[in-house]
């Protein structure tokens, strides 16, 4: 039975459709390995006695069915337990369920569990979460990324065929890449953002953990669509295409200086490993060359404005009134709110809405916010100008292997550089893969972990994006796997 | 109203309009009033975590023909912004309205410039139970989000009337034309139309502004004259005291006709207004333009106009037959009857004079004044008949109030009833000259006073000639044959 866990969620979809294997039998396989979490990876399991969770779409055919997905715990699931990894909404059980999760449903993928996260999507370790902190399958006492962790641990970790989670500057390239996994954010607009929990409205993004690119198109294929209640939701023209592309000949990568060899705090290993990618990109046909994006370097400190700003805003509603915690005081309104917003948030949160609400405050409007948006109106005109003359471009998704628990706590500034190379693309909104590009050791020794590598395309250039991705990965043939997983 | 000696007000209004659209602002729950709380919810209009809004198209369909009846300049192009903001009312924490590029903008109706025309969402509605009826010194307070996410439409003059009366009678021309638009139901009592004031004072002739203070709560067209007044004496005072008008804003107390400042702490408010990154930007299509303006009735102050220039109705009669829909459709049914009945002519001005002031007043005294004429016995058609006979001096005006006191009360053809009652004017100068030698033997003392010069005293004796005739003689031409007489005049 123990096999199953082997095969990615395409192979098993196709054996299900062949009649080969049943959609009971995969998803109990499943539910047992995700009842052995020891990673802390999910937040709510579906139980046996949850047998209202199945599959509910019609009978056609899909590329899914069948295929139990891992949400991350920021989609609401009626019914079922929502908390953001926030203790604010402990025991919220939403009224309604997103709209990517209805797709998925819709194709007859089922609801495996609720992924562990940083709470409300803050975070690049996972340790910001209010329910603890998730492991890294590589390495228990590692980091698994952030702030989809939960999902990224859960696949790696075979706990998990798959996994949805949501991207705002690297939440799911940047864990993908620590977990040695396929990590794909797409264009904004692609996937309707109805019922996903808001952290930074402008920049957030669902996407896909998975073991390989063809599960990413799968799930993106099932997911993405214009959606009535998202208005900033476009879909993608055309679909998306299985990928099947063998080289890279006549496609031409740009390399970033400014995200590659000058990024701030690039590994040796890292960097080492980032071209032998170049090199397998080159041996598949691919072009590559050096190029600037001049205004890159700003977009850390674009996004720790307008990022904060919004979710100040966002996170305004979780009050005590309607839903979630809520800490009645001496009687007093004001005090309510107070203390259900202190014991409910935890202190990164509260950082961000403290930065977010100076950032919008009168008299700081144009300094910060109004400065940090023309910045990104740059960093748009940058990307625009390089897929002028490139196809792609290719840069490490993290600047470092995984880290160590604890290890950047204490310095929110070095965790938000976890986040350097990937957070410019999420303020042009355009299309992100995370692949994994071997292993490293991290500077100053330690185990080998898994590195990335990041393609980024232009907006809704999602088929030829995965097509690319899928020569490269097989060009890698990465097939390591965590110690003690099924197939190690 | 006393100002100090040379100061004049500066009176601006700020007017919210709930629009009666099917459903909300940026969901698909249903409008209601009076419904049970808490029915008309959904996880948008509960702020529930992951929810989104959806701007509701009909909405800005309204919006955009509010825009075009003042007069605006639509926006190609508006965007939404969020209002933050910590209270029950408002789940989100944050209010979806516009802010720098409004749907609609420099507009103008009756004289006063309207500055903008945006569209929002309202907040829920509080109960706060105890006494003041406030949040502050209530027991507690419960909030019905039914109202929460109603499409609004904000309107915002510029500081252009100026004084208590005429911000009264400029707010009743805009419910007036808003209510004709059919947009909104217009209802002060039920909320539906809200007035908030700013108001200052200077002294006449000053371009700059003085310090404003802003008026809400005033719930009904009277309350918002009182309170404009009240705090135009109460700034006076200040002024006159030799102290600085303070900004502030108060809460009209319709039980008291006061006004008391609010807490600063209710309204110092840094609201971080910034673009809602959840909705795209509003871009009216042609078409939706295009519907707008054909969906534009005649609005009140063309109507006025047209009253004026085409009927030649005096100015007063025409606003008040313009700005009342439902006087000025009764007066254009008249009119038209008038002219359908091919009668020489219209008198389109005396038609318009008796309609606001013989029926209205007859109509009050019957106790029907609250209906208005359009509910009332009298058809249009039977009032212009009445209008044509009384011009044509088939009858004397009197005989026409008591004509139309039989058809308040009962309804009917003024004809017949003349016929009936014999109040058709006297035609025979014969029969009257006979009347009048009548009534002149009658007065002696009075007939006396006029020979020897007293014109004053004709009275009794006109008097005595109007009952022998029951009205039915023109009181010009009795006045005129007893003159004759008595060899004055």
């Amino acid at each position: 039975m123990s096999q199953l866990l082997e095969l990615t969620a395409a192979q098993a979809a196709s054996r299900i459709a062949a009649g080969e294997l049943t959609a009971e039998e995969y998803l109990a396989t499943y539910a047992d390995a995700a009842a052995g979490d020891d990673l802390n990876a999910y937040l709510w399991n579906r139980g046996p006695d949850d047998e209202g969770q199945a599959a509910t779409g019609g009978n056609g055919e899909t590329p899914i069915r069948g295929v139990p997905v891992a949400i991350k715990d920021l989609f609401c699931t009626e019914g079922v337990p929502t908390t953001a990894g926030s203790r604010i909404l402990e025991g919220y059980r939403p009224p309604y369920t997103a709209t990517a999760v209805r797709r998925l449903d819709a194709a007859g993928a089922q609801l495996l569990g609720k992924t562990n996260m940083d709470e409300f999507g803050m975070g690049s370790s996972n340790e910001n979460s209010g329910y603890g902190a998730v492991r890294n399958p590589w390495d228990a006492k590692r980091v698994p990324g952030g702030s989809s962790g939960g999902s990224a641990a859960a696949v790696a970790g075979r706990l998990a065929p798959c996994a949805i989670g949501t991207d705002t500057g690297g939440s799911i390239r940047q864990p993908a890449s620590l977990c040695g996994i396929v990590g794909l954010k797409p264009t904004y607009g692609a996937i309707s953002r109805y019922g996903m929990i808001a952290f930074a409205s402008s920049l957030d993004q669902c996407g896909t953990l998975t073991r390989d690119v063809t599960d990413a198109a799968l799930l993106l294929g099932a997911m993405e669509g214009r959606d009535p209640c998202d208005s900033t939701s476009v879909g993608i023209e055309g679909g998306v295409e299985r990928p099947t592309r063998e080289d890279l000949s006549g496609l031409s990568f740009g390399v970033p200086r400014e995200l590659s060899a000058e990024a701030e705090g690039i590994e040796a290993g890292v960097a080492a490993a980032f071209e032998r990618a170049l090199g397998t990109i080159r041996e598949l046909g691919g072009e590559v060359d050096e190029c600037e994006l001049p205004n890159c370097a700003h977009g850390l400190s674009a996004y720790y404005v307008i990022a904060p700003a919004e979710a100040s805003a966002n996170l305004a509603r979780y009050d005590g009134v309607r839903f979630g915690l809520r800490s009645d005081g001496d009687g007093d309104l004001v005090d309510m709110y107070e203390r259900t917003r202190d014991l409910g948030f935890g202190a990164e949160v509260k950082r961000r809405i403290m930065l977010g609400t100076y950032a919008l405050s009168s008299g700081y409007y144009d300094a910060y916010y109004g400065r940090a948006q023309r910045v990104r109106t740059r960093i748009v005109e940058d990307f625009a100008g390089a897929f002028e003359r490139f196809d792609f471009l290719v840069t490490p998704t993290s600047p470092t292997v995984a880290f160590e628990l604890g290890a950047r706590t204490a310095d929110p500034l070095a965790m938000y550089l976890s986040d350097y190379c990937t957070v410019p693309m999420s303020l042009a909104g355009i299309p992100a893969i995370s692949i994994p590009a071997g292993l490293a050791e991290p500077d100053g020794g330690g185990p080998e972990l898994p590195v990335g590598l990041q393609i980024a395309a232009p907006a809704f250039a999602e088929s030829p994006l995965l097509a690319a991705a899928y020569a490269i990965e097989r060009g890698i043939g990465f097939e390591a796997l965590p110690a003690g997983v099924v197939g190690a | 109203m006393s100002l100090p000696e040379g100061y004049e007000a500066v009176i601006g209004l700020e007017i919210h309009v709930q629009l009666s659209t099917r459903t909300k602002m940026f969901c698909g729950c249903a409008l209601s009033f009076g419904d049970e709380p808490n029915v008309h919810t959904c996880p948008i209009c509960l702020a529930h975590p992951g929810s989104l809004p959806v701007v509701n198209e009909k909405a800005v369909r309204y919006g955009l023909q509010i825009g075009l009846a003042l007069g605006c300049e639509i926006a190609p192009r508006s965007i939404f912004h969020r209002k933050n903001y910590f209270y029950p009312d408002n789940p989100k924490g944050y209010q979806i309205s516009q802010y720098d590029i409004p749907l609609a903008s420099a507009g103008r109706l009756a004289g006063v410039r309207i500055h903008r025309v945006h569209l929002e969402e309202d907040a829920a509605k509080m109960i706060h139970l105890g006494e003041s009826g406030r949040i502050h010194g209530s027991a507690s307070s419960l909030v019905d989000f039914n109202r929460g996410g109603t499409p609004l439409v904000e309107i915002v003059t510029e500081p252009d009337l100026r004084d208590a009366a005429q911000a009264r009678e400029w707010a009743q021309l805009l419910r007036t034309t808003v209510k004709q638009l059919g947009v909104s139901d217009v209802n002060m009592e039920e909320g539906s139309l809200r007035c908030d004031a700013n108001v200052s004072i200077r002294r006449a002739g000053d371009e700059e502004l003085g310090t404003k203070t802003e008026l809400k709560n005033m719930n009904s067209f009277r309350f918002l004259e009182r309170g404009i007044e009240a705090e135009l004496e109460r700034q006076g005072a200040v002024v006159e005291a030799g102290d600085q008008v303070a900004q502030e804003t108060f809460h009209f107390d319709p039980r008291t006709g006061s006004l008391t400042p609010l807490r600063s702490k209710e309204y110092a408010h840094d609201y971080r207004y910034f673009p809602e990154p959840d909705l795209v930007p509003l871009a009216p299509t042609e078409e939706m333009l295009r519907e707008a303006r054909s969906a534009l009735p005649e609005l009140p102050d063309e109507r006025r106009h047209r009253y004026e220039t085409e009927l030649g109705v005096p100015e007063v009669t025409a606003r008040q037959l313009a700005f009342d829909a439902e006087l000025g459709e009764y007066f254009e049914r008249a009119v038209q009857a008038a002219s359908d009945s091919g009668a020489a002519d219209v008198h389109a001005g005396a038609i318009a004079n008796w309609v606001t002031g013989e029926l209205i007043a007859r109509l009050r005294e019957s106790g029907d004044g609250e209906a208005g004429p359009g509910s009332s016995k009298v058809s249009p058609e039977a009032l212009a008949r009445l209008v044509d006979m009384v011009e044509t001096k088939q009858v004397t005006t009197g005989a026409a109030r008591k004509v139309l006191a039989a058809l308040v009360d009962q309804g009917g053809d003024p004809a017949e009833i003349v016929e009936r009652e014999g109040l058709g004017q006297m035609s025979d100068e014969g029969e009257l000259e006979a009347i009048v030698e009548r009534a002149i033997e009658a007065e002696p003392a009075a007939a006396e006073k006029v020979r020897s010069g007293n014109p004053k005293a004709i009275g009794p004796i006109v008097g005595a000639v109007m009952r022998e005739t029951k009205g039915r003689a023109d009181g010009g031409d009795v006045t005129r044959l007893i003159q004759e007489k008595l060899g004055a005049g």
